[in-house]
């Protein structure tokens, strides 16, 4: 087996949200496990653990990926936004937060900041999608409630939002 | 579901990397954008005690388009190659498969080289290379060499790559002009792994085609190259022997059962989807355009 030292604690710097943080973790730490244990971010959740249900999706540099497909000490250098950073405050919804929750597009909410996250890097890229582009845009994120008409309406209520902000 | 114990090495050069490489020899995995890797990891079915991480590797981020190929550095992401025009203008077969590999949060940190290097015969990437008889850069300790895609894949996750080396850039080859590319394949829920899939080149001259190929994804055990123009070189463009076509596919490809599908649905569905991708050639594919 491997040596010892395989297993010995790294320090990392991590920027999460746009807050510097530092841990200390093994090598083999998931950034996944990293921001929900180490962090404290628990808002991150974990599903499958092998990229498949979407629910553990974070922002690097602004794009949708698998925090469950990351190794914390290979995030170092990158601008990492959890759902926390993309909104937490109940009275100050994000957009997506906020047409989520109109349009009924949760109900136990364990695969919500996956779409959230993922929701909102899609309308950065492409602010006025079609019904089949919104489908499409959720089509690697798994949710087990909503049957996901309601997401599908909230994509489109969330540009729809967006767009009266900007206006 | 949690990886095993291992030593992470993050090298700034290709030098180092080999370096690293040469020194753990078969206890090594060089990890890039770990969309295959971290999942083999966590289920434990790989337990590698060193990773050579190229993530921090300068000069590999480069996709460069001559009037040969398309060169692909190492740490292209699957987004990056899908969003490039001059790529997708170039070789529009780049553009038309690569959106098929899994989904948009798989891409933005796959690479295609990785995928290439993982040989995974369900991959699209591997089919393209093959097809457009790409040149896969290599380098080790003894230096640099390149490899033609027929002899870099050798069997189902198995390459004749060794282990000091690692992939630096693959050089997709620009098809004749006149060549009209497709990509098709499909899949039980979008974005998962193809049960059957097949990328086509046909060359047409005037009404005329001159000739066709095919490569084909998760029928065959290595990505090759089915050479179609005996059953359709000479045919109008828009009057092919489809049914002569489809059995030569049928023919050719030779895949496993797996809880996904049967063998002989997948041949059937490789033949079928030859033959449709087949009949949308008479129109001119837009430059760029999937
Ligand atoms: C949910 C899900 C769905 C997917 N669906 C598809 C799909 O439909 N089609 C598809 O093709 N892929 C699919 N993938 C895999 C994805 O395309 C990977 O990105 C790709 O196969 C590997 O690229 P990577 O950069 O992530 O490589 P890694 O995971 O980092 O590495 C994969 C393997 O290649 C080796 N390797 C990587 N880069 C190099 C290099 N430069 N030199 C030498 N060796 C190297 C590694 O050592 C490792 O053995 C899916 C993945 C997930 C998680
Ligand atoms: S927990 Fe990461 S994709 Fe399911
Ligand atoms: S709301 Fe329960 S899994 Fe999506």
């Amino acid at each position: 087996m491997s040596a010892p030292a395989a297993d010995a604690p790294l320090p990392m710097t991590l920027q999460v949200n746009g807050v510097v943080r530092t841990l200390s973790a093994p090598a083999r730490r998931l950034l996944s496990d990293a921001l929900r244990h180490d962090l404290g971010l628990t808002g991150t959740h974990v599903g499958c653990e092998h990229g498949v249900c979407g629910a553990c999706t974070v922002l690097v540099d602004g794009e949708p990926a698998r925090s469950c497909l990351m190794f914390a000490v290979s995030a170092q250098g990158h601008a990492i936004t959890t759902v926390e950073g993309v909104g937490d405050d109940p009275a100050a919804l994000s957009p997506v937060q906020q047409a989520l929750a109109e349009c009924h597009g949760l109900q136990c909410g364990f695969c919500t900041p996956g779409f959230v996250t993922t929701i909102t890097a899609y309308l950065d890229e492409h602010p006025d999608p079609t019904e089949d582009e919104a489908r499409e845009a959720i089509s690697g994120n798994l949710c087990r409630c909503t049957g996901y008409q309601n997401i599908v309406k909230a994509v489109l209520r969330a540009a729809e939002l967006r767009r009266e902000e900007r206006a | 579901m949690k990886p095993a114990p291992f030593v992470h090495h993050a090298p700034r050069t290709v030098e180092e990397a080999v370096a690293v490489l040469a020194q753990v020899g078969t206890d090594g995995k060089v990890l890039a954008g770990g969309q295959s890797l971290v999942p083999l990891l966590s289920m434990r079915l790989a337990t590698p005690g060193h990773l050579v991480d190229i993530g921090g590797v300068t000069g590999l981020d480069g996709l460069d388009v001559t009037d040969e190929h398309v060169r692909v550095g190492a740490l292209v992401r699957h987004a990056g190659l899908e969003r490039h025009d001059g790529a997708a203008a170039a070789l529009p077969l780049l553009r038309q498969a690569v959106r098929h590999v899994a989904h948009p949060a798989i891409r933005t940190r796959g690479t295609t080289v990785g995928s290439i290097a993982h040989a995974d015969p369900a991959g699209e990437m591997p089919a393209v290379a093959a097809l457009t008889g790409a040149v896969v850069e290599v380098v080790g300790q003894g230096g640099a060499r390149e490899v033609a895609a027929a002899d870099f894949f050798v069997g189902p996750l198995e390459t004749t790559l060794a282990p000091d080396e690692m992939v630096v850039a693959v050089r997709f080859g620009r098809l004749p002009a006149g060549t009209r590319t497709r990509f098709t394949e499909s899949a039980r829920r979008s974005g998962d792994y193809a049960l059957a899939g097949v990328a086509l080149a046909v060359q047409v001259d005037g009404a005329t085609v001159a000739g066709a190929r095919a490569s084909f994804v998760s029928v065959t055990p290595v990505p090759d190259v089915l050479d179609l123009t005996p059953a359709v070189g000479g045919h109008p463009v828009d009057d092919l022997p489809l049914d002569a076509v489809a059995d030569a596919v049928a023919a050719h490809v030779d895949p496993d059962s797996d809880i996904h599908a049967g063998a002989d649905y997948r041949r059937m569905l490789a033949a079928e989807l030859t033959r449709r991708a087949l009949a949308t050639v008479t129109t001119e594919v837009t430059v760029g355009a999937a």
